[in-house]
């Protein structure tokens, strides 16, 4: 098997505040291989964004805390020089943001950004940058491309703005993007515009996708693999048939269930996955879903569940569960209709 | 063991349970919590409310320190030192041996910092210039933000006509240069005789009231303080919480004082001190050029135009109202900026 | 384009005419002030005041001493001042140069050092230097300007003249450029210095606060996500959109105070600029002079904001009609 492009090793990110001790997030092992897209989801304070902004060491805050490792092709970006790190962003890993509105400078055209990029990376004077920033916006589907080159941000719409962030982010054909939410600030038509375009890079330019959304039914049909994570650590991990179709960890069970399905009964109600996430700071013992878990038991509060593989190749879960008890309270739960699936 | 049921109830926290305590806490209590964490703009709230002390003390420090009426020309006067008797005002000591000259500093209890060119106890003035100073400043401030407030909330709540009417006499106010409106209304109104005091309904106001600069500094500041309130209360008229009382049935009036006045509460707050600190350097800057407070009252402007004319001779009597204001002001500024940084933290300090 | 300019035009014909007219109506509105009897001295008889009355149009009715003024002003252009019986319009225009020189010598200084200080700040967040810094600023924006003129004054001109340092400053006074280059700049300099320590310290700290706020746009995080170097990405990004707001205030600003708001400077140091003028028309009550420099003002200060409002729009293409 070849060496996966992004490997993190244990990674612990914690936020000194006047509170304590933030541990955003709090032990995270994952990689991603090239040419494939994996979807991490999760939601608010879950830590799926500070995750991969700590790859892109793009955390500028005075009271972060790093422990583990993050290898990107080998090498351990946590280790590499201030320099080295400029190199790799942009080129090697690139990203794009939730709020296409402000995510791009007002002030700039959109050709003078992407060109910036263009310069910062490659030698290219000034005709060719032009022209292969031309071609990026022809790629990712702006229309006429060589008149809106020389527009300034204000006057695209959401999903246009989206689709220049996602040009500039490609611009120097990085191996890995990683999307962070880019698809909650847009309108529900756009979205699957966009996850189209984002779905094809794969094709078009062989790069590796992370996508971080808080959505289960954005990465159902990008994703290849996924990961679940709650209160700073992953509880389930998997492709997306296993995600899918044998989820293992009850809060994936709840994720699942408050999705509205075309192929379900329309009598039925949306679950809610009752309560709050917990405290970053003081975590609650054992497991930390228990508090909001139907099905939590004694061993729960009592030992902290480890990820780990249970019921099949590179599914992994953090659930005491038994296999047996997790498949009978799953359907009972998510879908009830639906006879037992191995 | 629960089934996770829809219809079922919602799992009930318990504290314990989730490890952490989620306390609630009002804005305002976060915000005094953080003001009071706040080191620098807790001396200056010190500092501050010393100097307001130290100016109150006025009256004791004259009689019982420096046993002198700092109003009264004392051009004649002697003074002991060290056993040693000494005339107040003596033999010019400048250039040309011409004129006279007030005695300087003598570090002691009476004539501390010397004597002015009438021969009055200056740090004795410096404290009653104090009181003036302050009274004014803070007079002002407060009257340019209580007004300010009241036009702001009208204009930005009622808006059409009424805010273009406003707003357009707010310009034209602020359109004149400042000191021009502050001057030429002071002139106007000290240029009477002084035999014929002005008289606004039962108020007389004399030449030497301290209302009179204290209402014109007032007044010209209050375009100042209005912009940025009104703004706001624009904006928050748009708010959804607006929406949702109107749909409540909440009339103009509840509307105004329950759900915006709040809101725009704390900008007033943060611009106070702020204020004050810009309306003690105006009055101080009129009183200097002589159409601030008059004679026989003093500030520490008028010390300060006292103390030109003996600038080469006698310079203490020209630096201390100065070194006074450059304080208070200075704590104003910290102050003001520490209660600004209480009310809304964004920026991000580093922990131990 | 051309309609920006008409509104402008016409929105500064509106407040130079409001203005002349609220200045008139206070000068002879308020209650117990009466310009003639103010100008005969203490203790006038009735003749005197008569006789200033009819010699200043005074005891015709308003609106038509309003219109003579006027008249006076814009198209005969020889207007009187009551106190030295000389031509107004001539008075305001050698005073101008002094103004100028002053105010902008000070802008070039307090420009070049706010942003100087501003961005130190900003980018030594976190430092024992940014909290210096700033108290520095603080500092300068709590010192009266005429006090700090008098304690300059009393350095340069009393007790350390002898040194080397301070002995080549002239005494008070203005030299025209024309006349003596090194004398005008000798006599500038300390000016220029004074005038300059109030507004480094609040544009250097109106820079700071906006660099920070810019600092955690969005944007600039797109821009650091490209992998450009932090220097470019302070400069080309949070700089450039935090000079938005800088400009628009200097230009507000350098319009005040050309239009007179230095007064106090030139009091201090004995410059006969704009300012000093109008401090001294405004205390002897004469009324030419008052309303020429209020025009002046007027002038000076719409022009500004127009240029600000236009400069405006150059950088920030947000705000450009489409």
């Amino acid at each position: 098997m070849a060496e996966p492009l992004l490997d993190v090793k244990d990674l612990k990110v914690s936020f000194r505040t006047e509170d304590g001790l933030v541990r955003a997030v709090d032990g995270i092992t994952f990689s991603v291989d090239e040419g494939e897209v994996v979807g991490i989801v999760g939601e608010s304070g879950s830590g799926k964004s500070v995750t991969m902004m700590s790859v892109m060491r793009l955390i500028n805050d005075p009271n972060a805390i790093y422990e583990g490792e993050i290898l990107y092709k080998g090498r351990n970006l946590m280790g590499v020089s201030q320099d080295a790190m400029r190199q790799v962003r942009g080129e090697e890993i690139a990203m794009i943001f939730q709020d296409p509105m402000t995510s791009l400078n007002p002030v700039y055209t959109v050709g003078w950004q992407i060109e910036e990029q263009l310069n910062e990376h490659n030698d290219l004077n000034k005709g060719q940058a032009r022209q292969r920033a031309i071609a990026l916006l022809t790629q990712v589907g702006i229309p006429k491309p060589e008149q809106r080159i020389d527009d300034y941000p204000h006057q695209f719409s959401g999903g246009m703005r989206q689709r220049v962030m996602i040009a500039l982010a490609l611009s120097c054909n990085p191996d890995l993007l990683i999307a962070d939410e880019p698809t909650t600030a847009l309108d529900v038509t756009i979205q699957a515009q966009i996850l189209e375009l984002i779905k094809n890079l794969k094709q078009e330019f062989g790069s590796a996708v992370v996508l971080i959304t808080h959505d289960l039914g954005v990465v159902a049909d990008v994703a290849d693999r996924i990961l679940v994570m709650y209160a700073g650590r992953i509880v389930e991990e998997g492709n997306k048939e296993q995600i899918f179709y044998d989820p293992q960890h009850p809060y994936t069970w709840g994720l699942l269930g408050s999705i509205a399905r075309l192929d379900r009964p329309r009598a039925r109600r949306l679950t809610a996955i009752a309560g709050q996430p917990p405290s970053l700071i003081n975590r609650p013992q054992g497991c930390s879903f228990r508090p909001r878990c139907p099905q939590a038991f004694d061993r729960c509060r009592a030992e902290d569940p480890q990820l780990t593989t249970k019921v099949g190749d590179g599914h992994l879960d953090a659930c005491h569960l038994s296999i047996e008890d997790k498949r009978e309270r799953r359907d009972r739960t998510i879908n009830p209709e639906l006879a037992e699936t191995a | 063991m629960a089934v996770f049921e829809p219809e079922a109830e919602g799992i009930v926290l318990d504290v314990e349970e989730t490890g952490g305590d989620i306390v609630g806490r009002s804005p305002w209590a976060l915000a005094g919590r953080r003001f009071l964490r706040n080191k620098l703009a807790l001396a200056a709230l010190g500092l501050f409310i010393l100097i307001v002390a130290v100016s109150l003390s006025a009256p004791l420090y004259a009689k019982h320190v420096a046993k002198t009426d700092p109003f009264k020309s004392n051009v004649t006067g002697t003074v002991t030192i060290d056993g040693k008797t000494i005339d107040v005002i003596q033999e010019g000591t400048g250039k040309l041996g011409l004129g006279e000259t007030p005695i300087g500093p003598t570090w002691k209890s009476q004539y501390f910092i010397g004597a002015d060119g009438q021969g009055r106890d200056v740090a004795a003035r410096v404290l009653y210039g104090g009181r003036a100073s302050l009274f004014i400043g803070f007079g002002s401030a407060l009257l340019a933000c209580l007004l300010a407030l009241v036009l702001a909330l009208v204009a930005g709540y009622f808006a059409g006509a009424t805010d273009l009417v406003i707003s357009r006499l707010m310009d034209l106010i602020w359109a004149f240069p400042l000191y021009l409106l502050a001057i030429s209304l002071a002139t106007v109104l000290l240029a009477r005789p002084t035999d014929k005091p002005l008289k606004i309904g039962p108020v007389t106001l004399t030449a030497g009231s301290l209302w009179i600069p204290l209402v014109i500094i007032g007044l010209v500041y209050v375009p100042y303080v209005f912009r940025p309130i009104r703004g706001q209360v624009l904006s928050l008229r748009e708010k959804e919480f607006v929406e949702a009382a109107v749909a409540q049935g909440a009339g103009s009036f509840r509307l105004v004082f329950r759900e915006i006045l709040p809101n725009v509460i704390s900008t007033v707050v943060v611009l106070l001190p702020l204020m004050i600190a810009t309306t003690i350097l105006t009055e101080s800057a009129l009183s200097y050029l002589s159409i601030g407070v008059q004679a026989p009252k003093a500030s520490w402007g008028t010390i300060i135009e006292d103390g030109q004319g003996l600038l080469y001779t006698r310079p203490w009597v020209a630096i201390a109202p100065g070194i006074m204001i450059v304080l208070t002001v200075l704590a104003l500024n910290v102050l003001g900026d520490g209660l600004r940084d209480a009310l809304d933290p964004r920026s991000k300090v580093r922990m131990k | 384009m051309v309609t920006f300019l008409v509104r402008r035009l016409l929105g500064l014909i509106a407040v130079m005419f409001a203005l002349t007219v609220l200045v008139f109506l206070i000068f002879f509105e308020t209650p117990g002030v009466d310009p003639a009897v103010l100008m005969a001295g203490r203790h006038p008889d009735p003749q005197t005041i008569k006789n200033i009355k009819h010699e200043f149009g005074l005891d015709r009715s308003l609106p038509v001493q309003y219109g003579l003024m006027m008249k006076h002003l814009f198209v005969t252009r020889d207007l009187i001042s009551y106190g030295t019986r000389t031509k107004v319009i001539p008075e305001i225009i050698s005073a101008t140069p002094v103004t100028l020189s002053l105010v902008i010598g000070a802008a070039v200084i307090w420009v070049v050092f706010s942003i100087v200080l501003g961005l130190a700040a900003a980018v030594l967040r976190g430092t024992i230097w940014d909290p210096l810094l700033m108290v520095l600023a603080l500092i300068g924006i709590s010192v009266p300007v005429f006090w700090l003129g008098e304690i300059v004054n009393l350095f340069t001109q009393s007790r350390w003249h002898g040194f080397f340092l301070f002995s080549w400053v002239p005494p008070l006074g203005y030299t025209p450029l024309t006349q003596d280059p090194l004398k005008w700049f000798e006599g500038l300099v300390f000016p220029w210095l004074t005038l300059s320590v109030l507004y480094v310290g609040f544009y250097a700290r109106v820079l700071r606060a906006n660099l920070i706020e810019t600092g955690s746009e969005d944007y600039v995080r797109t821009a650091r996500a490209k992998g450009i170097s932090e220097r470019r990405v302070l400069v080309r990004h949070n700089l450039r959109t935090s000079m938005i707001t800088f400009v628009s205030l200097f230009g507000l600003d350098f319009g005040i105070l050309v239009a007179g708001g230095a007064l106090l400077t030139e009091v201090v140091f004995a410059l006969p600029g704009v300012g000093l003028l109008t401090y001294n028309s405004l205390t002897s009550l004469d009324l030419p002079v008052i309303m020429a420099t209020v025009i002046y003002g007027a002038f000076f200060i719409s022009l500004a904001s127009a240029l600000v409002d236009l400069l405006y729009a150059w950088l920030d293409p947000r705000v450009r009609p489409t």
